[in-house]
């Protein structure tokens, strides 16, 4: 496995990690009502999006380049 | 003789020498890391309901940390891409904010040892009353700061205060206990945001435990350390190999460009599984 797609991995879990952090942010807003928890739930579904667009851009700027 | 396959690939698997090599060396990072990760998760379910630390971590810095390790796994790989391209220049960049991340990880881990290491729980002889929140309880374990002859002292345990001759001591409980529900612990947290803690005179006499937040102080703190500083100890490893390619490694570049490229793939592929291992360490020992 090359380094590109050891990273498509990488890029993978922190998206997941990202919609996992930010659910778990706004559940915890909804509980205890803290602005801090609404502001990070926010932020890392944001983040989360922007991997993947990263992603995307990744996958096209290194297309001739081999997954082994 | 040379070495066949030492830099170009071999045709039938596609794959040169080091390549192999650091997958075969992931894997056995993946069983001693899995082993840890294991070991924690037994730990944790294993634990009586009550008795386990949670909520004493840092985790806007925790999560500050998992942003820089993200930036620098994407900046690890685009210069790689800008070598594949033959762009030494942008690969220089990139490779230096790697260099970066890197040490401002260390550096912000650093911080957050140092911060437990001068945070304490003290175990108690007769209950005393404290303000948890906006609740008035009586209680004989407090988790908080030592103020002594104003001075923030590190690293104290019980032995301590007979072996420093101290009477007595003044201690900043904190609002909460981890033996609190996670909602009990987040609504005395809010409740006691922006109030200046009141310190209260603890003798020595009446001292059962003292403990600062290093390894001895419970399991928990005992598996977070191994982990974090296992981590770690690969975070600095990982750097000085970087710092190694990027700086006087370099001259290989205009002898064998192809071998220096393969270098790079090898420490990024390296990097990559460190960073990795943060991804699933963050949420299971901060959030869960």
């Amino acid at each position: 496995m090359s380094l590109k797609a050891f990273h498509i991995v990488f890029i993978t879990a922190s998206v997941l990690l990202a919609f996992g952090f930010g659910a778990w942010s706004l559940v915890g807003y909804s509980d205890y009502g803290r602005t801090a928890d609404l502001i990070y739930g926010v932020s890392s579904v944001a983040i989360g999006i922007g991997l993947i667009t990263y992603g995307r851009y990744f996958l096209k700027k290194l297309r001739d380049i081999s997954y082994l | 003789m040379e070495i066949p396959y030492n830099h170009e690939a071999r045709p039938d698997t596609g794959l040169y020498n080091a390549k192999v090599g650091v997958w075969l060396f992931l894997a056995s990072e993946v069983m001693l890391f899995g082993a840890l990760f294991s070991a924690y998760i037994l730990l944790r379910v294993g634990a009586d309901p009550g008795t386990w630390p949670h909520g004493l971590l840092n985790i806007p810095i925790g999560t500050f940390n998992t942003a820089v390790l993200i930036t620098s796994s994407v900046t690890v790989v685009l210069g790689w891409a800008a070598l594949q391209m033959g762009n030494f220049g942008a690969y220089r960049k990139y490779q230096a904010v790697t260099i970066l991340c890197a040490l401002g990880f260390l550096g912000i881990k650093s911080f957050e040892y140092k911060d437990k290491f001068g945070h304490y729980e003290v175990w108690l002889k007769e209950p005393v009353t404290v303000k948890h929140g906006d609740k008035e309880v009586k209680t004989d374990r407090l988790l908080g700061h030592i103020d002594y002859n104003g001075a923030h002292p590190y690293f104290w345990k019980t032995e301590t205060l007979a072996a420093k001759k101290v009477e007595s001591f003044k201690f900043a409980p904190d609002p909460y206990h981890y033996t609190m529900s996670m909602k009990e612990m987040a609504h005395a947290k809010k409740v006691a945001a922006g109030h200046k803690h009141e310190e209260i005179e603890i003798k020595s006499s009446q001292v059962k435990r003292l403990s600062a937040f290093v390894p001895a102080h419970s399991t928990f703190f005992a598996i977070y350390f191994t982990l974090t500083a296992l981590h770690g100890l690969h975070v600095l490893g990982g750097a000085l190999v970087i710092a190694y390619i990027w700086g006087p490694g370099a001259k290989l570049w205009k002898t064998n460009p192809v071998q220096y490229t393969n270098r790079v793939e090898i420490s990024g592929l390296f990097w990559h599984f460190v960073d990795l291992v943060w991804i699933f360490l963050f949420p299971v020992i901060y959030l869960l």
